[in-house]
């Protein structure tokens, strides 16, 4: 393997067998997928819910047992070496995993602890986070009274604690106000700067956009495309247009229209709106409106925007992403 | 990273939940001192039946009593591992280095140290109400007694690793306790049974308890129901820890 790969895997694969009705049955939570995560950088593992983001996560940090497919974390292989990657890897779950009922230093102590830290070394592990994350105003009441922002900044320094070379971040920001947010990006950015690479599952475009260095998105279990945020917008070939219509009925007809008269990337209705790629957006845009006018299809608004993630998203699952969150 | 060390950091940190709020040590002590006040004196008038020797029927029923406590005092532990399942902290803790056996360790030793600590307090009690002990024999019950709960507890962890779900927990360990505290001979002794009952209380290695704590209480220690009892419960105990342990290796899975 190459000495600057930090995750490599090849045909890794999860299977989960569910009781249903009429006996078991199996179903593929991820597909066969290979990754490659280079030393020093924040990778964006980017889906909906259940597409196998976190299972994938789960595998990395030994807490699944793969069903097939093999996998190097650190350079140590995921079969035979777990107990080395233990020791090496921070990881964060969706759920945090703080006890509720301790303090957040007590957390924190004992977490040093179960990395083979010593009781004096591992207060002064929990001194450093509780200075570095700002959470000396708190850290000494029980986490359960602590707000989504607060338990966020504990759960992360919980994963941070031994000082990994490598972090998993399950959604890290999921449920955040846009302040914590915003502050949990910024200390992941400072993470990276020290050389730290971050494993980041996420759901939000913009929070893959902004944070990460290489995206791979995520679908059913499969990898659909993975490239750095310019290249996956790049693969677009398009600016993004949404007209609103009065009627659901006049948006499909407009689709029709459209379809019909000029050189789509992609377009689909919803509701009332329809979103369609084209190229040269800006330049197309009068035609588009002329033709519509003409058959009586009034636009009630137009935007026009940059292919975004979301775009990318539609694009290699013919599905919009934030459709997903709405209806989940 | 020794495995004594790691189960010292879990024991600690599960003493910590109990301590801070002690109260609960106490109130799970009320169902055997319902018995010794309302049951007690019922059975004092049976004194003289078969396996019931007359006046001192409190050094029969105290042993017996407190082997009840061991499977009903330990058996819904299980519910605050299921806590800990949804918090997440079984799973932070499985992907640190600590030793699996542990974390599970920690937890049941944790409840046989508040196991004997009740079971101590209840043989206080009962002494006003004229029980007599022999101080060694009832330290080594107090050793058995903590196998039981060891074993019960293990149980009840080993479940609620299975279910990670409340709803179907408390059904399943009723299922479990009712039948072998029945079938103990701790309410009633079995020689009033049936013999197709005593059969089946053979199968039931918590009744061997009972008779060895018993025997162990009055001193008789040349008895081998005393044998019988630490080979029995101890065996279970380490069959159902290791079982209990595969659940928690397996939880994610």
């Amino acid at each position: 393997m190459s000495g600057d790969l930090v995750i490599e895997t090849k045909g890794l694969r999860k299977i989960f067998i569910s009781k249903e009705k009429g006996g078991k049955k199996e179903v593929e939570a991820v597909g066969g997928i290979d990754l490659a995560v280079r030393k020093g950088q924040i990778f964006g593992f980017l889906g909906p819910n259940g597409a196998g983001k976190s299972t994938t996560q789960k595998m990395l940090s030994t807490l699944l047992k793969p069903t097939g497919g093999e996998a190097r974390v650190l350079g140590y292989d995921l079969a035979e070496q777990q107990e080395q990657i233990r020791r090496n890897v921070g990881c964060v779950s969706q759920t945090g995993g703080a006890d509720l009922a301790s303090t957040g230093m007590e957390n924190l102590v004992l977490q040093a602890q179960l990395y083979g830290l010593d009781a004096a070394t591992a207060k002064r592990y929990a001194a450093e986070f509780v200075e570095r994350f700002q959470m000396s105003s708190f850290i000494e009441r029980p986490a359960e009274s602590y707000s989504g922002g607060q338990k966020r900044r504990l759960d992360v320094a919980l994963g941070m604690i031994h000082h990994p070379k490598l972090l998993l971040l399950d959604e890290p920001t999921t449920g955040l106000d846009p302040q914590s947010r915003a502050y949990l990006w910024q200390e992941i950015r400072k993470l990276k700067d020290e050389g730290i690479t971050i494993f980041l599952t996420t759901q939000y475009m913009d929070e893959a956009d902004k944070l990460c260095d290489t995206i791979s998105i995520i679908d059913n279990g499969t990898i659909m495309v993975t490239g750095t945020p310019g290249e996956l917008k790049g693969h677009v070939g398009g600016d993004a247009i949404v007209f609103s219509f009065l009627s659901d009925e006049a948006a499909r007809n407009a689709e029709t229209l459209l379809k019909e008269n000029f050189q789509l990337e992609g377009i689909h209705t919803r509701e009332n709106s329809v979103h369609l790629t084209i190229r040269d957006g800006e330049r197309m845009m009068p035609d588009l409106l002329r033709l519509l006018d003409s058959k009586g299809l009034s636009a009630q608004s137009v935007t026009l925007s940059r292919p975004s993630l979301d775009d990318v998203f539609l694009k290699y699952t013919g599905r919009s992403l934030r459709e997903d969150e709405r209806t989940n | 990273m020794s495995i004594l060390r790691d189960t010292r950091l879990m024991f600690v940190r599960n003493m910590r939940h109990t301590l801070r709020s002690p109260v609960f040590v106490f109130v799970s002590m009320f169902q055997p001192l319902m018995y010794l006040l309302f049951f007690m004196p019922l059975l004092n008038g049976l004194g003289g039946v078969p396996g019931l020797p007359s006046g001192k029927t409190v050094d029969v029923f105290i042993p017996g009593l407190l082997v009840l406590q061991a499977l009903f005092g330990t058996a819904f532990v299980g519910f605050s591992l299921i806590d800990d399942i949804r918090t997440g902290v079984i799973e932070r803790f499985l992907v640190t280095p600590v030793k699996r056996a542990s974390i599970l360790l920690g937890r049941v030793l944790r409840d046989a140290l508040v196991l004997l600590i009740q079971c101590s307090l209840i043989t206080l009690v009962a002494i006003p109400f004229g029980l007599s002990v022999n101080p060694g024999g009832f330290l080594l019950s107090l050793l058995l007694y903590a196998l039981i709960g060891v074993s019960m507890a293990s149980i009840s962890y080993g479940f609620a690793l299975v279910y990670k779900i409340e709803d179907p927990l408390a059904p399943t360990l009723n299922t479990i306790t009712l039948p072998v505290s029945l079938l103990s001979g701790i309410i009633l002794p079995l020689a009033l049974a049936p013999l197709w009952l005593q059969d089946l209380a053979k199968v039931n290695p918590f009744s061997y308890a009972v008779y060895a704590t018993r025997d162990l209480f009055a001193g008789s220690f040349q008895s081998v129901q005393i044998v019988e009892g630490f080979g029995v419960i101890g065996v279970l105990a380490v069959l159902v820890f290791l079982w209990g342990l595969r659940m928690l290796e397996e939880m994610a899975s």
